[in-house]
């Protein structure tokens, strides 16, 4: 009988990513709802000092899978433990985040267990007939499907910034059990050789809070040192448009819309950004959308809750001292 | 080198998305695409092609519409076409449609699949990943540079914040990210030569699978349309007025800064 849920928690270099924590804090409430446990797994090496944070933030159970081989993320050796794992523990719904990693990891986990996944979820409810509902957004957020599973496990994974993180609680207790990496020669197949992260010290567009986005309005890559300026005030994401993209001002990982990034902080401040249907389709959920523009008649206005009609290049820099005075 | 190319026909990005009488989504009057991200997996395989040689099989699942965005691809330069179409598909979910690509792909020579990362309509991004499980070969995802030398693969895929390099040797699964290549446009002599050149038309019977064989693993509950959003408010005066005032509601009425 499949019992609890379990939270596949990642961590990089032995810090527990943001949206494992929101899916631990949302995981602990549905086990209270529905009395079921609620299981964390943690995979890597030297992973075992994570165990307390992922207690505090409400596991009932901690599983440590380790091993010099689980230290960097592949797929094959991921994959591999975890499918053993979820076998042994029969749990009812399997949790993880819409990361660079969920996104390759759960589809090959979901084929090796024989399951379906719901995969970058915005939205999941308890249910009386099928245990969990997920809510995801399709054509990019121009639409959404509610998703249930006809099978044990459930599998979806979770956008970030879907769920709040609750205040963790360091009385918690919970039981902590290791179990063995078992890998093998077929898991190793694809080799990772090397990682490169790019210094930054902006948040990733798809957990930020605040974004900053310019499109064809910026004129040029040299313009968004304006929006960078804006965005460091106030802790913001910087993002663009798919003109500012295909002009090669920003890099593809900058877009948001359609063809780039889905994103919903709680403001999103647009700069030179006309709103055709496919960037509003990737942005639309935000809470608050900000536009400036000089066209009057852009179509941003249309779903912007403030706007300022001028020139962002007046504005942008003003705007940022005005910020300035608020959050000093 | 036997290259297969998995494409999908999406509807275009400028759709609006609208609800029919029985709460689906409404396909009628839309225009229809290859999936943007498919382009980046055909224009891979065709240079794949240019530099090693051997032939590109562009495999499709759709109905009989598909057809066109097969067209398209081989207009591009890929060599043959071969759609799977059934009516029993038509609710699949992402593993089902998995299982009856595997099907297909496994009886054709194949060095290497190239599918795009994920498809604009559905947004799951799975299957390309899954059929890499259901084959059996290693898959690196999301990749934004390629090489190929001999059996040994380089493949540079996007991360959260970076990029990683990850190596393996043939046959494998790749899916495109945005960044790979730039899709060619089709020329006026490859539209035609797209003509002549074969689609294959396979059913599930085709492949050995019967409705029986696919009972979805996931359903679909309802869909819905977001909340239209309204048109807030155009803050007037001049430049440091209208500022001070966005500050001032962003903190006051949106409670944000």
């Amino acid at each position: 009988m499949a019992k609890g849920i379990l939270i596949i928690v990642e961590q990089r270099n032995l810090e527990i990513r943001k949206v494992s924590l929101e899916l631990l804090s949302q995981g602990r409430k549905i086990a209270d709802e529905t009395g079921e446990p609620l299981v964390a797994v943690i995979v890597g090496n030297g992973i075992e000092g994570l165990a307390q944070t992922v207690t505090a933030s409400g596991a009932d159970k901690v599983i440590l899978i380790e091993d010099a081989k689980l230290a960097d993320y592949t797929t094959g050796a991921y994959t591999s433990v975890l499918n053993k794992l979820i076998r042994k523990e029969e749990p009812q719904a399997v949790l993880m985040g819409n990361t660079a990693i969920g996104k390759d990891l759960a589809p090959r986990l979901a084929q090796r267990l024989g399951v379906g996944l719901a995969s970058d979820c915005t939205g999941m409810e308890t249910d009386a007939s099928s245990f969990l509902v997920f809510k995801r957004p399709i054509y990019a957020g121009k639409a959404f499907e509610y998703l249930t599973s006809n099978v044990r496990p459930i599998l979806a994974t979770i956008r970030p910034n879907t769920f709040k993180v609750t205040d963790p609680d360091a009385a918690r207790k919970s039981e902590i059990v290791k179990e063995a990496a078992d890998i093998d020669a077929g898991d190793l197949r694809a080799i990772l050789k090397e990682v490169a992260i790019a210094a930054s010290s902006r948040p990733d567009l798809t957990e930020a809070n605040i974004i900053v986005s310019g499109g064809r309005g910026m004129g040029g890559p040299e313009n968004y040192v304006i929006l960078e300026a804006l965005a460091d005030v106030v802790g913001a994401a910087v993002g663009a448009s798919r003109a500012a993209v295909d002009s090669g001002w920003k890099e593809h990982k900058f877009q948001v819309g359609q063809t780039g990034k889905t994103v919903a902080p709680t403001l999103y401040i647009a700069c030179g950004i006309s709103g055709a249907i496919q960037h509003l389709a990737g942005m639309g959920s935000s809470k608050f959308i900000v536009a400036i523009n000089k066209d009057p008649e852009a179509n941003i206005f249309n779903v912007a809750d403030y706007g300022i009609v001028g020139d962002l290049f007046e504005v942008v820099p003003v705007l940022t001292e005005e910020f300035k005075k608020l959050v000093k | 080198m036997n290259i297969i190319v998995y494409i999908k026909q999406t509807f275009d990005t400028e759709a609006k998305i609208v609800l029919d009488g029985s709460g689906k989504i409404d396909a009628n009057g839309v225009n229809l695409i290859i999936n943007p991200y498919d382009e980046f997996a055909v224009e891979e395989g065709i240079k794949l092609k240019e530099k090693l040689g051997g032939e590109v099989t562009v495999v499709s699942i759709g109905g009989a519409k598909a057809q066109e965005a097969i067209r398209t691809a081989l207009a591009m330069g890929a060599d043959k076409g071969v759609l799977i179409s059934d009516p029993a598909l038509e609710n699949a979910d992402e593993w089902a449609n998995a299982e009856v690509l595997a099907k297909a792909i496994a009886k054709m020579p194949c060095d290497i699949v190239i599918a795009g990362r994920i498809a604009i309509d559905d947004g799951a991004s799975q299957i390309g990943v899954r059929l890499a499980e259901i084959l059996n070969v290693p898959s690196i995802s999301s990749i934004l540079k390629l090489d190929v030398t001999g059996t040994h693969v380089t493949a540079t895929r996007e991360i959260d914040g970076g990029t990683e390099t990850i190596e393996a040797e043939l046959p494998l699964v790749l899916t495109a990210q945005k960044g790979l290549n730039e899709p060619r446009y089709p020329s006026v002599a490859g539209i035609m030569k797209a003509k002549k050149k074969p689609i294959q038309t396979l059913t599930l019977a085709d492949l050995g699978l019967s409705a029986g064989d696919l009972a979805p693993k996931m359903s679909v509950q309802k869909y819905t349309l977001p909340d239209a959003r309204k048109a807030g408010q155009k803050i007037p005066g001049d430049v440091a007025t209208a500022a001070h005032e966005l500050a001032r509601l962003l903190r006051e009425e949106a409670k944000i800064l």
